[in-house]
């Protein structure tokens, strides 16, 4: 006989359905690119089985720095000042190494206020996940050009940019990161992998993710509407990701994949698409992104990927238990070593 | 430049005569080239006073250069046990050409030269005593390597300077070896120039000043550390674990020697360090990291100067906004802008009181001592986590670089306070939390830190407008309720930051109110103020912002209450102003000292005087 129970919800391994990654209602513009992109985050926590309460969402000053109330509410969240996310984030990471840190910045955040702190957390390879949600413009003060708009591209208003773009793959590359990659808003399949890949990876991940702006920079004439990247996406790799938990072994082959194991067990594989692209090799990985913006292409993809360099935390040498939580007895020195340095000084 | 404020220089002159002996009360100034290695020279002879048992300050008054340019160093002892600056040089070690004619004719009459002898400046003047030393011949005989003369010379005029104020070369030895540590062979080679130098003393240059140092017993226990060093211990013994900075005079040190301290001490058996120290890449990074780690639950700190102070300003609103701990020591040196970077000043007072933008209002203290540096380090990062927000330490290049002896450190009894954290499971019991809801009325919420696990733990951290619930908030009500929570959180802190001291309190019609570094100048003008004209003064000094209730209180019970501090507005001064009624203003004088040298009790006690019609 046939039973009518309903089926029970669909739960992740560790037990929660995806609601439990969800968010505050957001308050962007319909159709905004960094919607898509909280989805994605969503999707990949979710699918990844991550701990919510493990989480910390760290931003700094613009759209996509509101996004973290959008989604994952049962994680810490720091709302930062403009362009200093990177060190808010190195300070609560180095607090606690236990957190998988993400960080959510965007292209004026980034590129222009915070250009600095950005290089220099991409020095450290602290572990934490640079998410810039890229459109060309600052949305919340009505549309000017920022620091990633390409040279030639045009506002609403007539007025052409005739300064040269800043690539933060090129610079994060440049600076240390381990883990460089683009993708796009509107590619749901290669975002989503991307962003489980960053899960997994222990060091710094940039991703820059180019979201257009559909109240701003979504028209004719500017290279960062939906249309200019759909027309011009050159995706580098189709990217699959292989978590350590799904126990799926794939026949891969060594001349059309390369085939990179991460930290915790996970692989990533990706299929050239590109003929003979080594995501290994950091001078490759700056000739390609030169190559491609010369063509006017938006070049996707993982540029860039070491998982042998030390990250920030392993550098500085950090005890197992996260700083935060250590007991008085660690953090306070005895009774002799006190007179012992008295001794010293008398 | 005349280092010595010549203008006011006739307290010395009674001395000229040169029949009265003066024990264990002059100054020694050591005039030379910074780069030539003289510190360890001055830092012997320093400890060679100090072991004798005769209370003793070192100040240094160094160029914003690496090498080449004048450098003074100066040595204070005091059988009364003052040390703060004395304007009166009365032994002048002058090695350096180019300033040793401005030195010597600076000097009152009756003070002692030890000089170069090619420099031949005993034909500068007829009215002091002369000391001439061939200091290239006596180095060349004690050190055959010629690149290392110009390093051990120094240690001539220690000795000289031995010989002719009766220090005890036993101890200067003692002195040298502690000073060179493991590092035998430079020890025996700076010691035998040591001698050299008092044995040429001893056979030709017969005494002709009245200045001796005689042993004494006034420094038994004690010891000498600087203030940044003690404030580095403060933090270790507090428990900090994030440090990050960004190199600035006169504040480097302080995170160096926490550096050292922290590598000796707080490594755990694994090898693994309790600890992080970044170097930041900025005053900005450097402070947001602090920010960064204290919402994260570390014990976290940075340490800076002025213009530091100045890049923090947006994070320091944050911090005081979005309620999140921190401690930031402000080793104050002498501004606007880049100023004197090494000279000292108490100049970023008003700024730091007020740091941001908008309704901000900041928690800082007053060491005045190298203990204070100790002891407030511990009290800054219990206050930070108390309150949740950021805690300034004020100190300066005259506190924080300098030698200052001590009574030793006393371990702190008290277990740390970390603030009102909840943990999981009194979040089971709880259920929710509000992260800035006033449950005890004291305007300090509860909050919790990432990682706990609980669907519940988390809230959303912002430093726009928001609701108890820390959600966005432009309503005028949230925000209103809000700002006047945090006033009354620093209304309670009034009362638990520490109390002021009442360093003298006899019912006088006078008050004093000072703080920091500038204390000993007061402890020393009192002194002079009574003996010179009969003139009592109470005497309350300041060691946190907000002000103590007992502030007021002082203010009441006294006529005329004269602020004493180190910069040019007054700026002490119009923050009391803010807490005061009119009526209580109106007894407010300003005393003010921002020459860019530590304060002097003869200069406080002249314009108290003055202002008292004396």
């Amino acid at each position: 006989m046939a039973t009518t129970t309903a089926p029970p919800p669909k739960t992740n391994r560790i037990g929660l359905n995806l609601l439990d990654y969800k968010g505050g209602r957001t308050t962007l513009c319909a159709g905004c690119g960094h919607n898509v992109i909280s989805e994605r985050i969503i999707d990949a926590m979710y699918e990844m089985g991550v701990q919510p309460e493990r989480v910390l969402k760290m931003s700094g000053i613009g759209c996509s720095s509101k996004t973290p109330a959008y989604f994952m509410s049962r994680a810490h969240s720091f709302n930062s000042v403009h362009g200093r996310m990177p060190s808010v984030t190195t300070g609560a990471v180095l607090a606690n190494h236990n957190m998988l840190a993400l960080g959510i910045s965007g292209d004026g955040d980034t590129a222009s206020i915070g250009i600095g702190q950005f290089i220099h957390l991409m020095r450290r390879n602290l572990p934490v996940i640079y998410v810039i949600e890229d459109n060309g413009v600052y949305g919340l003060t009505k549309g000017q050009f920022s620091a990633t708009a390409d040279a030639g591209s045009r506002l609403k208003t007539g007025v052409i940019n005739d300064l040269p773009a800043l690539d933060t793959c090129a610079l994060a590359i440049q600076a240390g990161a381990t883990f460089v990659a683009r993708s796009f808003s509107g590619d749901k399949r290669q975002l989503t992998a991307m962003l489980k890949a960053a899960i997994a990876h222990r060091g710094t991940v940039m991703l820059d993710i180019i979201s257009p702006c559909v109240t701003f920079n979504d028209h004719e004439g500017s290279t960062k509407s939906y249309q200019y990247v759909k027309e011009h996406d050159d995706p580098l790799q189709e990217i699959n990701f292989v978590p350590h938990f799904e126990n799926i072994t794939v026949e891969y082959d060594p001349g059309t994949t390369v085939d990179v194991a991460m930290h915790d067990g996970s692989r990533l594989r990706l299929r050239k698409l590109h003929e003979n692209y080594d995501p290994t090799d950091r001078l490759a990985a700056m000739h390609a992104l030169l190559e491609s913006h010369a063509k006017g292409e938006v070049l996707t993809g993982i540029f860039y990927i070491d998982t042998n360099k030390p990250n920030f935390i392993e550098l500085l040498n950090l005890s197992d238990q996260p700083l935060a939580t250590l007991p008085e007895n660690i953090v306070r020195p005895s009774h002799k070593v006190l007179d012992e340095v008295m001794e010293e000084l008398r | 430049m005349a280092t010595s404020d010549i203008a006011v220089q006739n307290q010395g002159a009674a001395q000229a005569s040169g029949t009265k002996k003066v024990v264990n009360d002059l100054s020694i100034q050591v005039a030379t080239v910074n780069g030539s290695g003289s510190q360890s020279a001055n830092s012997v002879l320093l400890r060679t006073i100090f072991k004798m048992g005769v209370p003793v300050s070192g100040k240094n008054l160094f160029p914003s250069n690496i090498a080449g340019l004048p450098t003074w160093y100066t040595i204070r002892a005091s059988k009364d046990g003052y040390v703060a600056r004395k304007k009166e040089i009365d032994f002048l070690i002058a090695m350096n050409p180019e300033t040793a004619r401005e030195d010597v004719l600076s000097l009152a009459p009756g003070a002692a030269v030890l000089y170069d002898e090619p420099l031949k400046l005993n034909e500068l003047r007829s009215d002091l005593t002369f000391y001439a030393a061939p200091y290239d011949k006596l180095v060349a005989a004690v050190c055959p390597e010629a690149k290392l003369r110009k390093l051990v010379k120094n240690m001539i005029y220690v000795g000289v300077a031995a010989q002719l104020l009766g220090l005890d070369v036993q101890m200067a030895e003692q002195a040298l070896r502690k000073q060179f540590k493991k590092k035998q062979k430079a020890a025996d080679l700076n010691m035998a120039a040591v001698k050299a130098g008092y044995e040429y003393a001893a056979a030709s240059l017969p005494k002709a000043d009245p200045f001796y140092i005689q042993p004494s017993n006034q420094t038994q226990g004690k010891i000498i550390i600087d203030g940044n060093a003690a404030a580095a211990l403060g933090c270790m013994f507090a428990g900090v674990t994030v440090v990050t900075w960004y190199p600035i005079t006169p504040s480097s040190s302080l995170v160096e020697q926490l550096i050292d301290y922290l590598k000796q001490f707080r490594i755990g058996p694994d090898g693994k360090a309790s600890f992080a120290v970044v170097q930041a890449e900025d005053e900005l990074a450097a402070v947001g990291m602090v920010l960064g780690a204290g919402w994260a639950g570390a014990r976290s700190m940075t340490s800076t100067s002025g213009p530091g102070i100045s890049l923090m300003s947006e994070f320091a609103g944050f911090g005081y906004y979005a309620e999140i701990p921190g401690v930031i020591f402000d080793i104050q040196r002498v501004g606007p802008s880049t100023g004197l970077p090494t000279r000292t000043s108490q100049g970023d007072i008003l700024s730091v009181a007020t740091l941001s933008h908008g309704d901000t209002k900041q928690m800082m203290l007053f060491p005045s001592s190298v203990h204070e540096c100790f002891t407030l380090a511990m009290d800054a990062f219990n206050l930070a986590e108390q309150f949740q927000t950021p805690v300034f330490v004020m100190s300066d290049l005259d506190l924080g670089m300098n030698n200052w002896m001590s009574e030793p450190f006393k371990y702190p009894e008290a277990p740390m306070n970390r603030g009102k954290v909840l943990s999981k499971q009194e979040l089971d019991k709880l259920g929710s939390f509000a992260r800035y809801k006033d449950v005890d009325g004291d305007g300090v919420g509860y909050r919790t830190l990432p990682g706990t696990e609980h669907p519940a733990a988390a809230y959303f951290t912002r430093g726009s407008g928001h609701n108890e619930r820390a959600q966005y908030s432009e309503r005028p009500d949230d925000y209103q309720n809000n700002l006047d929570r945090l006033n009354r959180k620093f209304e309670t802190a009034r009362s638990v930051a520490p109390k002021p001291v009442k360093e003298v309190d006899l019912a006088a019609e006078v008050g004093i109110i000072a703080f920091g570094s500038s204390h000993w100048a007061i402890v020393e003008s009192l002194d002079q103020m009574r003996k010179e004209c009969s003139l009592a003064a109470d005497y309350l000094r300041l060691r946190a912002y907000p002000f103590h209730h007992e502030v007021r209180e002082f203010i009441t019970r006294h006529e005329r209450v004269y602020v004493v501090e180190q910069n040019r507005d007054g700026q002490m001064l119009s923050l009391l102003k803010l807490d005061l009624p009119p009526a209580e203003v109106s007894k407010l004088r300003s005393v003010r000292h921002y020459n860019g040298l530590p304060i002097d009790g003869r200069s406080v006690s002249d314009e108290i005087i003055s202002q008292e019609g004396k």
